[in-house]
């Protein structure tokens, strides 16, 4: 099976590649737009298709690398792809939010529509590359080569101040990228390989670890993103399109989360016990202060999205926590959060393609007229609340006993922070959804189409799946994130 | 060694110099430039680059002239580039009903000139290319002589320039004081019994004469006055093949002659990189006109590549190579683009004036973005490549003086980046500003070529080119 982890990654290449020609041979119209969505939807549910054969035949047993393929480039660098447990489930994740996202921009998108898709489709690649990539430059490439079609996607289908927004997003993420390419070029100085697996169990000085750790701290904490450095996210998202949106809050963010679980503790672990106490003062901050920040929004998306930066809370600390728990809850709690939060999105995309505004005042009983996307819409606050029965509780409650374990007190305080999403998400529900209809431009809102069901029952099931038998996602993950703790275990000496 | 196996050694140079000769001669006579005349121009220096790619390694004149892997690396690029720059400003200028015949001819002449000083291996050899290079260059900036701004930037650069090679003469007339000889090797000599502060004295002429030839910080005032003044496709030549040359010779000079006082060359290096890359970065956020911008832009490219230089020893001279090789890729397609791109007769030069460009030259929309995301350094791009070779280098040399200043200029490309992105959504957010003419085929032809290159050929290119620019590096100095 070896080379099915390159086919995955450049298999939307090829799709690109047939749209390419389908805008040079045909005549530009609706009709070639139509074609051309066909063609990348295609190409996504292949990409799926391969990622499904990926997950199925990993062996969960094995804590190693599999599907590994290398090849020697230049420079000593080398062409390695590889996925264990941790990141096998973030390529299956990519490759399944992506067919939803081409729906979702089915007929939303109306300029550019050719672009639009190349651009989603070259992000594809990009993020898959990110999870499967095990040499340190080749992972830089992907994880900073995605930086443009997202730059692209948000400047030139967002909103209002999308230009703004785009660059925000642009040059915050590109310094923290470049200090962790100062670190990557120090690693490979030092340890004389830049192979991933190599890496891991190679032993830096603990003064060295500090540095590089803040390095890479630098890039995956605005990528996360954390607290105080979150700030462009809440821009990112509200100027985004809908399918963009779900891309960032689903994948991009979730290669913060990665990079901790797959540089940060494994190469640096005694830095990584130094700056526990800091992490874990940050994501607690992040926790309650975004939660606040949330329940003040005006606008549906920037609510989502400041609940997304506090979500993002739980999962650093759980991460850092350096117990089986801890790591298995922020591991979950990143793939549910990756469906959840994309479906939240997609809810919102609904009543704004419809109203064109995302304002919350301006919604209202839309239970009313919209029975089925309200109970939708339901399902996914409950998620994102964390009510048991949702993929939400699970990755919130494990992550939140791996805490308890190494910092009470931040655990208590994070526990402050499941109440206020509650208050929030609840908030937002009643005020969009219950009670009569006082604006008439909302009497003859329809309610969701058979496309838009089309987008929600992959989403639905999921959510409710993983919370009734979230050892589908522990199985596979299980032997791998046994690994990493008792590796970080032993490097600190406890 | 005999008069012929010297001559064999200096092949390339003795091929441009005696072509150029012939060529004024027949330019001379047929009056007026025509593509067969331009045509044996470019053979020539394909000639020249094929010559210098294969022929044999050793020292020459007495010591006078080095050929080595370095040498040959670099003419190969510098011929290669220059051939490129004559098909583009023949048609270029052809278009404004400037086409001469005296312009390949100064090309080729420039040419020798770069060749020489890649090649120089004594102060002499080193004015003699130096100077060279720049009258030929000087002539090219102001070639549109009715041009107001032509005949600005031509006569700014001669008068900048001059003021420079005053430096450079004066600092080689106190190295010879001290030292008693014009060869690098004797220099070396006398250096390693420890540097007096006389020859030390010169060495800081020399590097401010040649950090002005490759416009590098706190030396670059000319540079935005006659990249915005110059042909286009010229300042695409004096962009990329000049500053090639001119950072061999100032490696030769600083690893052949002065290798024996690094740690004090080190410090002037380390502070006119950092100068430049910040320079570059800040002062080109407030530009308007694209070839003034990519002058702010080269100036910050040059500090990375004096970053590369300054981290020393085979891993710094293989990563300034490779540095320079593929950002002059980034140069030359940038300005074959704007060659190519006019708008009703005019040429767009402004970044307004690209407004919408996506819509309406969809492919060389991309290529400027290819170059610009390439010149940011952004993976997977040729530019990436260029400054993971500097970075690696100076992070590599374990100095905390060189790693500071390489996390220092890897923030200052963060601030260079916001000018390059500006251009990128110019062209891609906002709308049109009118149909563009139809873009001259060549231009757009080496235009692609080159945006090929920077993604995704580079890929595989660097396992080929990567060996032979470390092979060089390896057997340079010393």
């Amino acid at each position: 099976m070896t080379g099915i982890l390159s086919l995955t990654t450049f298999a939307p290449l090829i799709g690109v590649a047939a749209i390419l020609a389908l805008r040079h041979f045909g005549k530009p119209g609706e009709k070639t737009d139509t074609a051309a969505k066909w063609v990348a939807l295609a190409t996504t549910l292949a990409t799926f298709a391969l990622s499904l054969i990926v997950t199925l035949r990993f062996d969960a047993s094995n804590p190693g690398f599999q599907f590994v393929e290398d090849f020697a480039w230049f420079a000593g660098l080398h062409y390695r792809m590889g996925v264990d447990g941790i990141s096998v489930l973030f390529v299956l994740l990519t490759a399944f939010l992506l067919p939803i996202c081409i729906v979702a921009s089915w007929k939303s998108v109306e300029k550019r529509v050719i672009e639009y898709l190349i651009a989603f489709l070259v992000l594809e690649t990009l993020v898959i590359g990110v999870f499967c990539a095990l040499d340190l430059i080749l992972f830089y490439l992907f994880f900073e080569g995605g930086l443009v079609p997202m730059f692209l996607i948000i400047g030139i289908w967002g909103g209002k101040r999308r230009i703004y927004a785009a660059y925000k997003f642009f040059l915050y993420t590109l310094l923290g990228s470049v200090l962790m390419l100062a670190a990557i070029l120090a690693m490979i100085g030092i340890a004389g390989t830049s192979s991933i697996p190599e890496l891991m169990t190679y032993q830096f000085a603990p003064w060295l670890q500090t540095w590089l750790w803040l390095a890479f701290f630098a890039s995956f904490a605005v990528k996360m993103p954390m607290w105080p450095v979150h700030t462009w996210l809440p821009d990112a998202h509200v100027e985004a399109p809908t399918a963009g949106s779900v891309i960032l809050a689903g994948i991009l963010l979730k290669m913060g989360g990665y990079g901790f679980m797959r540089f940060s503790l494994p190469m640096f672990p005694n830095a990584s016990e130094l700056f526990t106490p800091l992490v874990f003062a940050m994501s607690a901050i992040a926790v309650v202060y975004t939660s606040l920040i949330a329940f003040r929004q005006t606008d549906i998306k920037k609510l989502i999205a400041y609940s997304s930066v506090a979500h993002m809370g739980f999962v650093t600390m759980g991460i850092f926590s350096g117990n089986a728990q801890g790591e298995q809850g922020a591991l979950y709690q990143m793939i549910s959060h990756g469906v959840i939060s994309g479906a939240l999105f997609l809810c919102v995309g609904v009543v704004y393609d419809r109203m064109h505004t995302r304002e919350i005042a301006f919604y209202g009983g839309l239970t009313q007229r919209m029975p089925i996307y309200a109970a939708i819409f339901l399902l996914f606050t409950m998620g994102n609340v964390g009510l048991p029965g949702t993929s939400g509780f699970v990755g919130e409650i494990l992550t939140m006993t791996g805490v308890y374990q190494a910092s009470t007190w931040t655990a208590i305080v994070a526990a402050t922070g499941v109440i206020f999403s509650a208050v929030y998400a609840l908030t937002l529900y009643r005020r969009v959804m219950f009670g009569e209809i006082t604006n008439p431009e909302l009497k003859t809102i329809t309610d969701v189409d058979w496309r838009e069901i089309v987008i929600f029952v992959p989403l639905i099931i999921s959510t409710l799946v993983l919370g009734v038998y979230p050892a589908l996602i522990f199985n596979v993950t299980d032997t791998s994130v046994n690994a990493l703790v008792s590796a970080y275990r032993a490097a600190i000496g406890g | 060694m005999n008069l012929s196996s010297a001559l064999s050694l200096a092949l390339p140079e003795v091929i441009l110099a005696i072509s150029a000769l012939i060529l004024v001669v027949w330019g001379a006579f047929q009056g007026r430039s025509n593509p067969i005349f331009s045509g044996a121009a470019v053979v020539v220096l394909l000639a020249a680059a094929a010559v210098a790619a294969m022929g044999p390694h050793g020292v020459a004149f007495n010591g006078a002239y080095v050929a080595d892997g370095v040498a040959a690396f670099a003419k190969v690029a510098i011929y290669i580039a220059s051939a490129l720059a004559i098909p583009l400003g023949d048609k270029w200028l052809g278009a404004r009903g400037d086409a001469k015949f005296e312009f390949p001819v100064l090309i080729v002449l420039t040419a020798l000139g770069m060749g020489v000083m890649a090649s120089a291996g004594d102060l002499i050899s080193l004015y003699v290319g130096v100077e060279l290079h720049s009258l030929a260059l000087y002539v090219l900036a102001a070639f549109r002589r009715d041009d107001a701004k032509g005949s600005e930037a031509g006569l700014k650069y001669f008068v900048l320039g001059a003021l420079s090679s005053g430096l450079l003469l004066y600092g080689a007339s106190l190295i010879y004081g001290f030292a008693g000889s014009t060869k690098f090797t004797d220099i070396a000599a006398v250096v390693s019994n420890g540097a007096e502060t006389g020859v030390l004295f010169g060495l800081v002429f020399l590097i401010c004469g040649l950090a002005f030839k490759v416009s590098a910080a706190p030396f670059h005032m000319w540079t935005p006055d006659v990249y915005e003044g110059a042909p286009t496709p010229v300042v695409g030549f004096f962009a990329a093949a000049p500053k090639l040359a001119a950072m061999v010779l100032l490696a030769r000079v600083l690893q052949e002659a002065f290798g024996g006082a690094e740690a004090q060359w080190r410090q002037i290096l380390v502070i006119v990189a950092l100068l430049s890359i910040f320079v570059g970065a800040f002062a080109g956020l407030a530009q308007k006109n694209l070839k003034r911008l990519w002058a702010y832009s080269s100036i910050a490219n040059i500090g990375y590549a004096v970053l590369g230089l300054a981290a020393g020893g085979e891993a710094g001279m293989q990563s300034m190579l490779m540095f320079l090789i593929l950002y002059m890729v980034d140069v030359t397609g940038f300005f074959a683009c704007l060659s190519a791109l006019n708008r009703g007769g005019k040429p767009m030069e402004t970044i307004e004036d690209m407004a919408g460009l996506v819509k309406e030259r969809p492919g060389l929309a991309l290529a400027i973005t290819a170059f610009s995301l390439s010149a940011l350094g952004l993976p997977p791009l040729s530019g990436f490549w260029a400054k993971f070779y500097v970075f690696k280098a100076a992070i590599g040399t374990g100095d905390v003086v060189m790693q500071t200043a390489a996390v220092l200029g890897l923030v200052g490309s963060v601030v260079a980046a916001f000018y390059y992105l500006r251009l990128i959504k110019t062209m891609w957010f906002d709308g049109s500003v009118g149909a563009t003419d139809k873009p001259e085929p060549g231009a757009r032809l080496i235009a692609f070529a080159m945006a090929l290159f920077a993604f995704p050929v580079v890929l595989i290119a660097l396992a080929w080119i990567d060996p032979i620019a470390k092979t060089a590096a390896a057997a340079f100095g010393g």
